[in-house]
């Protein structure tokens, strides 16, 4: 198989599935947005999924031809350019910064505790887009000096709200779940319900804000 | 009409078509590991395709019928009895009130679907009856099945008593692949390792995907920004040992993606045991869309030899 015909930021996932690629980064991500909106409206049988930097459209290959939609990816990605961004929501996260990789967080910045969770909740993040766990969302805007590696031996069991740092990502795990995090925090929030009417607390775009709680 | 649950055996699960959709707020559609059985089974009791069964990871369910009804095993090969007597898989059966299906362990294959007349009807949650494990919700509350649930069942069409049987697919021990994203960076040497390796499936293989080992795989690929990823997606980890993804798998992930299991083949990713050795043989575009087609012939063809009756 060649995909030589396909736009070079265009790749087939099998033959089922296309991802368009463009460099990650915040203005990407928002044209992406646009461009997601504008192709869930005009292709429903599609199914769109935003990743950091791409778009992955999953189809039926024997109901959607691969070349239309690698047309409709253009297309989207150049009305993107002028699109006016969809405002997202602003949502505050209390959380207790009482994680048990605080402590190593700090000592990995060469910082105090409250320097850290000071540096933690001063940002506004962006949620780029939500994946590897439901209602889990991929955060932009942390502050490089308080990015860590993630621990060496991943845990088996971490909990629903956990707040955690891995490389220079900061999120929310919404399921208590495996995790490789440094635990920083947890936040009594529910950042997924599968019986709410939008499933997902967070959506792309949306603003985020830790604000730390003693209780 | 219930049935009750009196061995789950290792995992069992309610299973349907799976919750397409929700990609966008990373939740898989999950569903039966081996879709085609599902549908197949369906279509021997008198269901709709995508009516919830039970998903029994390699054997061991015990459980009663509660009412006279009619069921099918599909997917794996297990002995199974009712009531003692040895009934056989991939027909539709007839159960008396009170009887006891005992599912063995399966002998070919991983998984077998339990289909019954009417189906299984747990709550819809996000518009399937699908259990998903992780996230803990749908099927039978948002858990695998244990010893003593009893669990609903919706309205049966009128069968015929006849017990119409399906020939079961061959699985075989190899899976068609395209070359994934990532194909074309990996050198030429960890490229025929892929496709000429025999990949043993380890214990730590689930309903999210199936860990592969075989002879170390060096390769430069380093992490990818997430994307999104499906079932059938064969992921390459900088340790070199591939994870087949099935039907649970998370919706992004950051590993290279050097094959993809192509969609005809998805139900055979799902039914190979820990210990079991599977080889990738690279197929065309094209070939992969002929046996999709095939196979959907095939089920078009076996839904109006089985004729069945309109609600």
């Amino acid at each position: 198989m060649t995909d030589e015909e396909l736009h070079p930021g265009i790749q087939l996932l099998g033959e089922a599935a296309l991802v368009f690629s463009v460099a990650p980064g915040l203005q990407a991500q928002q044209r992406l947005w646009a461009a997601c909106r504008w192709l869930q409206q005009r292709h429903a049988d599609v199914e769109w999924v935003l990743g950091m930097g791409n778009l992955t459209a999953r189809f039926d290959p024997l109901v959607i031809k691969a070349t239309r939609l690698e047309r409709a990816l253009e297309t989207a990605w150049a009305a993107s350019a002028d699109a006016v961004p969809a405002p997202g929501k602003q949502v505050e996260i209390p959380v207790r910064y009482t994680g048990a990789d605080l402590a190593h967080v700090a000592e990995h910045a060469g910082l105090t505790v409250a320097e850290v969770i000071a540096l933690h909740t001063s940002p506004d993040y962006t949620v780029f887009c939500l994946g590897f766990l439901p209602g889990f969302a991929y955060l932009g805007g942390l502050d490089e000096r308080i990015a860590c590696p993630r621990r060496a031996e991943p845990r088996l069991k971490v909990p629903a709200g956990a707040i955690g740092i891995a490389g220079s990502q900061t999120g929310i795990y919404p399921l208590a779940s495996p995790g490789g995090w440094q635990l920083i925090g947890r936040t009594s929030l529910s950042l997924f319900d599968a019986a709410a009417a939008t499933p997902a607390l967070l959506a792309p775009g949306d603003t985020v804000r830790f604000v730390e709680v003693t209780r | 009409m219930t049935v009750t649950i009196l061995k789950p055996g290792p995992l069992s699960s309610v299973q349907d078509a799976g919750r397409p959709g929700h990609g966008g707020i990373g939740l898989p559609a999950g569903g039966a590991c081996d879709a085609l059985a599902l549908q197949l089974g369906n279509l021997l009791v008198g269901n709709d395709q995508g009516a919830a069964g039970i998903e029994i990871s390699l054997g061991g369910l015990q459980l009663r019928f509660d009412r006279a009804c009619s069921f099918a095993l599909t997917g794996a090969l297990a002995d199974a009895t009712l009531d003692g007597v040895p009934v056989g898989c991939w027909r539709r059966l007839h159960a008396q009130a009170g009887q006891v299906l005992a599912v063995g362990y399966a002998v070919l294959g991983a998984r077998l679907l339990l289909c019954v007349a009417g189906g299984i009807e747990v709550p819809v949650v996000m518009g399937s009856r699908a259990t998903a494990l992780q996230s803990a919700i749908g099927g039978w509350q948002g858990r695998a099945l244990a010893a003593g649930d009893v669990l609903p069942l919706g309205e049966a069409r009128m069968l015929p008593v006849s017990e119409p049987a399906i020939r079961p697919p061959g699985r075989g021990d190899t899976l068609r692949v395209l070359p994934g994203p990532e194909w074309p960076l990996l050198e030429r040497s960890a490229q025929h390792q892929l496709l000429h390796a025999p990949w043993r499936l380890t214990p730590d293989s689930n309903r999210m995907g199936a860990k592969l080992a075989g002879p170390p795989l060096t390769h430069g690929l380093g992490a990818l920004p997430s994307h999104a990823v499906q079932p059938g997606v064969v992921q390459l980890p900088q340790a070199g040992q591939p994870i087949l993804l099935l039907a649970d798998a998370q919706v992004t992930g950051g590993y290279a993606k050097p094959l993809v299991v192509i969609q005809a083949d998805l139900w055979r990713a799902a039914q190979f045991r820990p210990g079991e050795s599977l080889h990738f043989a690279e197929v065309s575009a094209k070939d992969a869309l002929a046996a999709l087609q095939a196979q959907r012939d095939w089920l078009a063809r076996l839904r109006r030899v089985l004729k069945l009756p309109q609600r």
